[in-house]
């Protein structure tokens, strides 16, 4: 029964080549669409974090594989953790990540991205697309790497590094520490918590 | 240097204190504990002085007085960052960083205006701690620094020689505006990041890890310019292939 199985997962790639987008150009076009919607939304800009994670989580939530980013933050805790507890995890990791960037983008005021070519060999199935944004308050360009792997539904972003900083590996150290105090499900339960606090919808202004 | 060298033994002596006690187990941070109460006062500070006063000087300059201000100490720290770019042996950098300088001091009207950027000479992020990491020197244990904030050894040593080495220092022989225009300098500083610790406070559950993890990886990556090696990845992270 394993030729089949294996048969099958080997097709799937092909079958899904033909609609596959480019990693650079998918991670372009995202944040094209998503520029032009900050652009010209004044509630956003005014801080409004819902509106904000609403845009998150149609536009740029189904481009990542937060699984994986949740098992790299997790690092050999993941192994340790139940199914059930591992798609807890993936979903309060997601949570608070798109709840951080919801406050991101209402601080978003028209700055230039740059793209840096991509260096890749066809084949590859994991690459990094570069880009660079340009600061209004200061004169040096703040650079954004996407770690992109390729899946049978295309390209799928589970890092991104801003300023060399890992959003995910990141949380690493945190992760482990509460796990070695209150357990796998106290992590959760202090994510769950952290998620609950409320989002002020003036954060950073004022 | 003797007020270094006393400061340098209170940290060891604090250093193997903090040893015996209870540490978070990353071994890049054995004086964790030390480190949290300095994080915690600092922190204590920041919101009681700094963010405060970097909020009113937002409110009350406007945009393109800020944007002046802040070019205008960048392009000061540009002579420093060229010559980090040849002890570094990167010549072709050290030449652009200086022409920089020489560009923004000239049409750029004493630095107020970062004209290098836009005709194609971006701004380098270069000091004495990256160079003594690019000489093959390991940052040794994560230090933070009262009122200056997250740093390692190797940094915070550095920074004693980006101090000296600062035009500022070198430059400006009357005190007060010496100390003035460290002032601004810090206020100026302080308020490009105010949009960078709101987001802190989402995302953090532990904001001393964070900020700490955050700021050795943000280290590393200046010292390999953009590029560092992939790091040993955890044994059990990645499922068999």
């Amino acid at each position: 029964m394993k030729i089949p199985f294996f048969f099958l997962l080997a097709c799937l790639p092909l079958l899904a080549e033909a609609q596959t987008i480019a990693p650079d150009a998918l991670v372009k076009t995202i944040t094209d669409e998503v520029a032009a919607v900050l652009k010209k939304d004044k509630d956003i800009q005014a801080g409004d974090t819902r509106k904000a994670g609403d845009l998150i989580e149609t536009k740029i939530v189904p481009h990542f594989d937060f699984t994986r980013m949740a098992r790299i933050a997790m690092a050999r805790n993941w192994r340790a953790a139940t199914p059930e507890q591992q798609k807890e995890l993936t979903a309060e990791f997601k949570t608070l990540l798109v709840r951080t960037y919801s406050t991101a983008l209402t601080n978003y005021r028209d700055q230039e991205i740059d793209y840096k070519p991509l260096r890749a060999k066809p084949e590859d199935t994991e690459v990094t697309v570069k880009s660079e944004v340009k600061q209004s308050g200061s004169s040096q360009p703040v650079p954004i790497d996407y770690e992109m792997e390729k899946t049978p539904n295309g390209w799928k972003v589970y890092d991104v590094k801003v300023d060399g900083v890992s959003l995910v590996t990141t949380y690493r150290d945190t992760f482990a520490s509460e796990v070695r105090e209150k357990g796998i499900d106290g992590l959760i339960k202090s994510l769950a918590a952290k998620n609950r606090e409320p989002q002020s919808p003036k954060a950073g202004k004022s | 240097m003797v007020e270094a060298k006393r400061l340098c033994a209170a940290l060891f002596f604090a250093g193997s204190l903090a040893g015996c006690a209870t540490s978070g187990g990353n071994p890049a941070d054995p004086l964790e504990p030390l480190n949290r109460t300095i994080f915690a006062f600092n922190d204590v500070a920041d919101k009681a002085v700094l963010t405060p006063v970097a909020k009113g000087y937002r409110a009350v300059l406007p945009g393109f007085l800020r944007k002046g201000i802040s070019n205008f100490f960048s392009n000061l720290e540009d002579v420093w960052i060229s010559v980090n770019d040849v002890l570094q042996g990167k010549f072709q950098q050290g030449s652009e960083d200086f022409t920089r300088v020489i560009f923004n001091s000239t049409f750029g009207i004493a630095g107020l205006f970062d004209f290098a950027s836009d005709v194609g000479l971006p701004k380098h992020n270069e000091d004495f701690g990256q160079t003594l990491g690019a000489w093959g020197l390991g940052s040794g244990p994560y230090l933070v620094i009262p009122l200056l904030g997250p740093s390692t050894f190797r940094d915070g040593f550095g920074l004693l020689v980006d101090g000296r080495a600062d035009l500022v220092y070198q430059g400006v022989n009357d005190v007060p505006l010496r100390n003035s225009l460290y002032a601004t300098r810090a206020i100026s500083n302080r308020t490009n990041l105010l949009d960078a610790t709101s987001i802190i406070e989402k995302a953090a559950l532990d904001r001393y890890a964070f900020v700490r993890d955050a700021w050795l990886q943000r280290r590393r990556n200046l010292v390999y310019d953009g590029n560092p090696p992939r790091e040993p990845e955890e044994p059990d992270d990645e499922p068999p292939k």
